[in-house]
């Protein structure tokens, strides 16, 4: 039984007098109790209009509708009301988000911050609790925890920032933390250091993390399970090494192609994808991606693609996938498993 | 034109800007050095890659070399002359001979010109082209450059998908037939696909018109992947030059290897198996930069002699220049990398997860 289970999920923006946007249209993957799942794509793909509906942060319009399910731990995250999705929130299911100014709030000192998170769900108050906020903030290494209790958010680096803000998010040891593009703010060696801490956190609490990214490096660095987004819809579903290894939908090949490598030669020619995203359209004539697509049929256009799985645990939502070139080597065990 | 044709060649070019306090006067109080003594020369036809993190004076080095920041020292000569000491009206006569490229296209392109107003501007300033038909003609052949449609003229910047104006900004710069291109972050505001779609067609027009390239940029990928030269900046000076291949193969300055390690590679095998050297702590301020050599705060090669007092200078090493003093030990793997109050403890033993300050143990492992 996995920890979260999204199924079918989509999110419409409607607004009078214009056409719906499909942000989301359709999207299923699921995350295991420990387990670090990515969700890559480029802008506009949905990556993080899921994490929000799967939170229940989304923007309270009138032109807003979410479907499908999204459980966590046996309960249907959409549809529990405001107050009980609270208690999960921040406790159970935490999350951190790419601009630690803008989620952090500028008139209060860091330490009232986390202390916040843990008087909310955990009970503590005073002593106690300033304790344990600059162990946290110890936790996550910021140099002199206490006297950054009394700071405020702008006297912090941006590096700072994030460690704070992840501080609060694993306040209360949540058992899912969604990490929305936690370092695409920062400068790589700033990166380097959140990405181990994350990693880090993983491993010694056992928390499952649902990382949002474009990076495919940072994926590549440490998640199970890739889920990449185009169009709304996840195209291609994959363990971490097949994924790169062998990539099967187009867009994901055309993705891997299109990233210049540290360790490629000057003047290797980088294979972009032709054109560029459009529009969030719903996917009613046939794959989003065949217009861009290299592989494109005549069955592309019509029906949209069924998601086919695979025999190797993989799925992708293409009739006309990158072929194996004869036999694939056996993927190893910890990747099957 | 031979390989040794320097276009570009930069003396211990300095930019200090004040830092000013007081209500009624203003009193400066302090400097903030963006760029602190740097050297370099760029040939023509090749690209010159520079990296660094944010403040680190990369921008501020690509602007006063075009003399849109003015220098507070040092020298700058384009193809033999003196950019610094030139008077104001030459110097706007050469600025048709380098331009730049800038990183957000939107808020480099004006809203309210279309793409056939935002071409012509240029072209009018410097009187080239004879009439209208003639920069009509020079605008099209510009555009098919570039890979826009003709329709695209009487369009907005608004009108377009971001590597579009990406385009348009590239186009408004090569209108002008220039010789140099100061490209700053031209791809990083772009998403990865159009990114390479940007990268391949600077490099095309390298190719076909036989460009000089300075691209400033933080993205190593993307600066080893269109440069010849690579140069490394750390608070406002050059740390290490190298041929590209050679820098990533051989990094010596310790930041160099430092910001190599750090880099993602979209390859779990590579990820896996690599080496991070993590540095501690963030990058000092560059009002109140440290003494001696800059990096010695973070550096986990630093030793208690020299490093805190003498600042290095860049010196040649093979076929890199290297300001470290320590590079030839730290290279034979003389000097061993020591903790520099790490910030993420682990106790010992635990995980055998690559160690938080740890040297790869042969050159070129680094990725």
């Amino acid at each position: 039984m996995a920890l979260l289970e999204v199924e079918d999920l989509s999110v419409t923006f409607a607004r009078r007098g214009q056409r719906a946007v499909h942000a989301v249209d359709g999207v299923s993957f699921s995350v295991d109790a420990g387990e670090v799942v990515g969700l890559v794509g480029e802008s506009g793909c949905g990556k993080s209009v899921t994490s929000l509906a799967i939170m229940g942060l989304l923007p309270k319009q009138p032109g807003l509708r979410v479907g499908g399910k999204a459980v966590f731990d046996g309960t249907d995250l959409l549809q529990l009301d405001d107050r009980s999705r609270r208690d999960i929130r921040g406790r159970d299911i935490a999350m951190i988000f790419q601009d630690p100014l803008s989620s952090l709030n500028p008139v209060i000192p860091i330490g009232l911050q986390v202390t916040e998170v843990l008087t909310r769900h955990r009970g503590m108050k005073g002593e106690a609790a300033a304790k344990e906020a600059a162990a946290l903030l110890d936790r996550v290494g910021i140099p002199d925890p206490k006297r950054r209790l009394k700071e405020y958010p702008h006297q912090l680096s941006g590096g700072m920032r994030q460690r704070a803000l992840i501080a609060m998010a694993v306040a209360c040891q949540p058992r899912l933390l969604i990490a929305d593009e936690p370092t695409t703010a920062l400068d790589v060696t700033i990166q380097a250091q959140i990405l181990e801490l994350l990693k880090e956190l993983v491993r010694d609490s056992g928390t499952a993390l649902l990382m949002i990214t474009h990076d495919l490096g940072v994926v590549a660095g440490m998640v199970d399970t890739v889920n990449v987004l185009y169009g709304g819809r996840v195209v291609e579903t994959a363990r971490r090494r097949p994924l790169f290894r062998q990539p099967r939908h187009p867009y994901t090949v055309g993705l891997l192609g299109s990233v210049p490598r540290l360790d490629a030669g000057r003047g290797e020619k980088l294979n972009p994808i032709a054109g560029s995203v459009r529009d969030l359209l719903p996917w009613p004539d046939g794959c989003a991606f065949a217009p861009r697509c290299a592989r494109r049929i005549d069955e592309c256009v019509g029906e949209p693609p069924e998601l086919v799985h695979a025999h190797d645990g993989r799925s992708y939502r293409c009739v006309n996938p990158e072929p194996l070139p004869g036999m694939v080597p056996a993927p190893r065990e910890e990747e099957t498993a | 034109m031979s390989e040794n044709d320097i276009l570009v060649e930069v003396r211990d070019l300095k930019v200090h800007f004040p830092i000013k306090r007081g209500v009624l006067f203003d009193r400066v109080v302090g400097q903030v050095k963006a760029v602190d003594g740097v050297d370099l020369s760029i040939a023509r036809g090749k690209t010159y890659g520079l990296v660094g993190e944010s403040g680190c004076g990369k921008s501020t080095l690509g602007r006063a070399l075009l003399q849109l920041t003015p220098p507070t020292a040092g020298e700058v000569s384009f193809d033999g002359v003196e950019l610094t000491t030139l008077p104001p009206g030459k110097l706007r006569s050469m600025r048709r001979r380098m331009q730049m490229i800038f990183q957000d296209p939107m808020s480099s392109l004006d809203p309210r010109q279309n793409v056939e107003s935002i071409l012509t501007e240029g072209l009018q300033t410097h009187g080239i082209g004879t009439d209208r038909t003639d920069r009509r003609r020079i605008i099209g052949e510009t555009l098919d450059a570039v890979g826009l449609p003709r329709w695209a003229l009487s369009r907005y910047p608004h009108e377009f998908s971001g590597g579009q104006r990406q385009r348009i900004g590239i186009a408004r710069a090569l209108v002008l037939g220039p010789e140099l291109i100061v490209a700053d972050e031209p791809v990083s505001a772009l998403d990865v696909s159009i990114q390479a779609q940007v990268v391949n067609l600077l490099d095309e027009l390298q190719d076909s018109l036989g460009l000089t390239y300075l691209v400033i940029a933080h993205d190593l990928a993307v600066v080893r992947h269109i440069s010849d030269t690579v140069g490394v900046m750390y608070l406002g000076a050059l740390v290490e030059e190298a041929p590209s291949d050679r820098l990533y193969t051989e990094p010596l300055h310790p930041y160099t290897r430092a910001l190599m390690s750090a880099v993602p590679v979209p390859d779990p095998d590579v990820e896996d198996r690599r080496e991070r050297i993590l540095l501690a702590g963030d990058l000092p301020s560059p009002a109140n930069p440290p003494s001696g050599c800059r990096f010695h705060t973070r550096c986990p090669w630093a030793q208690p002699t020299r490093c805190a007092d003498e600042r290095p200078v860049l010196r040649d090493i093979g076929a890199s220049r290297v300001a470290c003093h320590f590079a030839e030990q730290i290279a034979s793997g003389e000097l061993r990398p020591h903790g520099v109050s790490a910030q993420i403890v682990r106790p010992e033993g635990e995980g055998d997860t690559p160690g938080v300050v740890s040297a790869p143990t042969e050159p070129g492992s680094y990725v």
